[in-house]
């Protein structure tokens, strides 16, 4: 086995493949997955998917003909790597070699070592994850979720909207803090108090209680709840155990160059999506890991031509990479939706609307717009993109 | 080249419209219209507005 080996068979893997062949090249790409699905849409698991069922064959990309000939290698997932010799060993004990390398692995959710029993403890990240969640979500089930970021705050509308009870707890001071700041956190929080949600900011969980199943979540401040399932929703951790020991700085996912190129890496070499950390010219500092949903298809495209290029002996591209990060969540009957870097501000200002109703924030940081955010305010963010591209 | 849009799965979310403006468009009620019949030529920036769909509602055919 020669050619390109793409390690991560999700809308990652998936468009690196297709832009490699756009891009001409037509020797042979083997995608490795660890599911047994091929490349499918995730941001539905937590909503409009986790509301109606879970049917993994509704949520497959369409692939484009141009990989038709790909061989999907699924159900195994990467566990070594050897950059020299140009091998990755697959946990069925497949070892494929390969001419270039893609590290398309993603993350998945970071797990909290909290005391007590775990079953009816699920973290959300694959379709199997979303069924086993949805069996668990019956009318009048008592939910607790951990975390209140979006996975967290979108499980929790679901849940209420299929007649569940729902606690969320979270050691921050609002929900969705982070990227949409205290003002907008807190009018989201007022929206989901609205529909019945409890939240407990500024707690942690000590501990869970139960004979085998969790019955009950003890809070810091001795507080109880009743609880027949958890989510666990409190961040990410990047999949690249599979690259240890070839030197590489596995810190904070893969440092790549404007071609995608992972830095220092010993043979021709790749990464995208999630764990891609990655410059942005349109948004100057430090290399960054992005993981919004748009990003793997940012990152693959430009990934795919390097390849083509690099495979064919010919330079490749490299002009800085710009892309705009973009977000949207679906929670009740709002829609949030971003464009740029919120999470960079040092000042943020609402300029259209209130926050209790529809509305428009701007992000700024020393006086730069970075990003921006709207609440139920679609149409109306267009002309922000643009000045955020540079191009007011 | 045929442009098919899931109005069922449609959020007007309006990623598409970035990608090939002059064939996708948010109105003035914020709703997504756009154009069904479109010259081959256009097909990669179309393809593109089908990749970015959040909710994957775009087919071209």
């Amino acid at each position: 086995m020669t050619g390109i080996v793409i390690v991560g068979a999700g809308l990652g893997g998936l468009r690196t493949a297709e832009s490699a062949r756009a891009a001409g090249y037509q020797g042979p790409i083997t995608i490795v997955g660890e599911e047994s699905h091929l490349p499918y849409n995730r941001p539905p698991l937590s909503k409009e998917a986790l509301s109606t069922g879970v049917a993994v064959d509704d949520l497959h990309f369409r692939r484009k003909p141009s990989v038709d000939d790909v061989t999907w290698h699924l159900g195994a997932p990467a566990i070594g790597s050897d950059l020299v010799a140009r091998t990755v060993t697959l946990a069925d004990g497949t070892v494929l070699s390969f001419q270039a390398l893609v590290a398309a692995t993603g993350i998945r959710p970071r797990r909290l070592p909290i005391d007590g029993p775990q079953a009816g403890c699920i973290a959300l990240r694959t379709a199997d994850d979303a069924l086993q969640l949805r069996e668990r979500l019956i009318p009048g089930a008592q939910v607790v979720i951990l975390g209140a970021g979006f996975i967290g705050c979108e499980v929790a509308a679901t849940a209420i909207k299929l007649g569940c009870t729902v606690h969320v707890v979270a050691i921050d001071t609002e929900p969705m803090i982070r990227p949409l700041g205290a003002e907008l956190g807190s009018a989201m929080r007022v929206r989901h108090e609205h529909h019945g949600v409890h939240f407990h900011l500024g707690r942690f969980v000590t501990g869970f209680v139960g004979d085998e199943q969790i019955t009950r979540v003890i809070l810091d401040d001795g507080t109880e709840l009743a609880a027949d399932v958890v989510v666990e929703a409190v961040g990410s951790v990047a999949n690249v155990e599979w690259l240890a020991g070839n030197g590489l700085d596995l810190s904070d996912g893969l440092l790549v160059d404007d071609a995608m190129a992972v830095i220092d890496a010993p043979c021709p070499m790749f990464a995208v999506g999630d764990i891609a950390r990655h410059p942005n010219a349109w948004f100057p500092g430090p290399a960054r890991r992005i993981e919004h949903w748009n990003m793997p298809t940012e990152t693959g495209k430009r990934a795919g031509q390097s390849l083509a290029a690099v495979l064919s002996g010919a330079p490749m591209d490299t002009s800085a990479f710009a892309a705009m990060p973009s977000f949207w969540s679906d929670q009740y009957s709002h829609k949030l939706q971003s464009f740029g870097m919120p999470g960079l501000a040092d000042h943020i200002t609402v300029v259209t609307g209130s926050p209790d109703g529809p509305c428009i924030a701007e992000y700024r940081r020393d006086g730069q717009l970075v990003g921006v955010v709207g609440i139920d305010m679609t149409a109306e963010l267009a002309p922000y993109r643009k000045q955020l591209m540079g191009q007011q | 080249m045929k442009v098919t849009v899931d109005m069922d799965k449609c959020q007007h979310y309006g990623q598409c419209c970035f990608e090939a403006p002059d064939v996708f468009e948010l109105d003035a009620d914020g709703k997504l219209q756009y154009v069904a019949d479109v010259a081959e030529e256009r097909r990669a920036d179309v393809e593109s507005a089908a990749d970015v769909c959040p909710m994957q509602a775009i087919v071209v055919e």
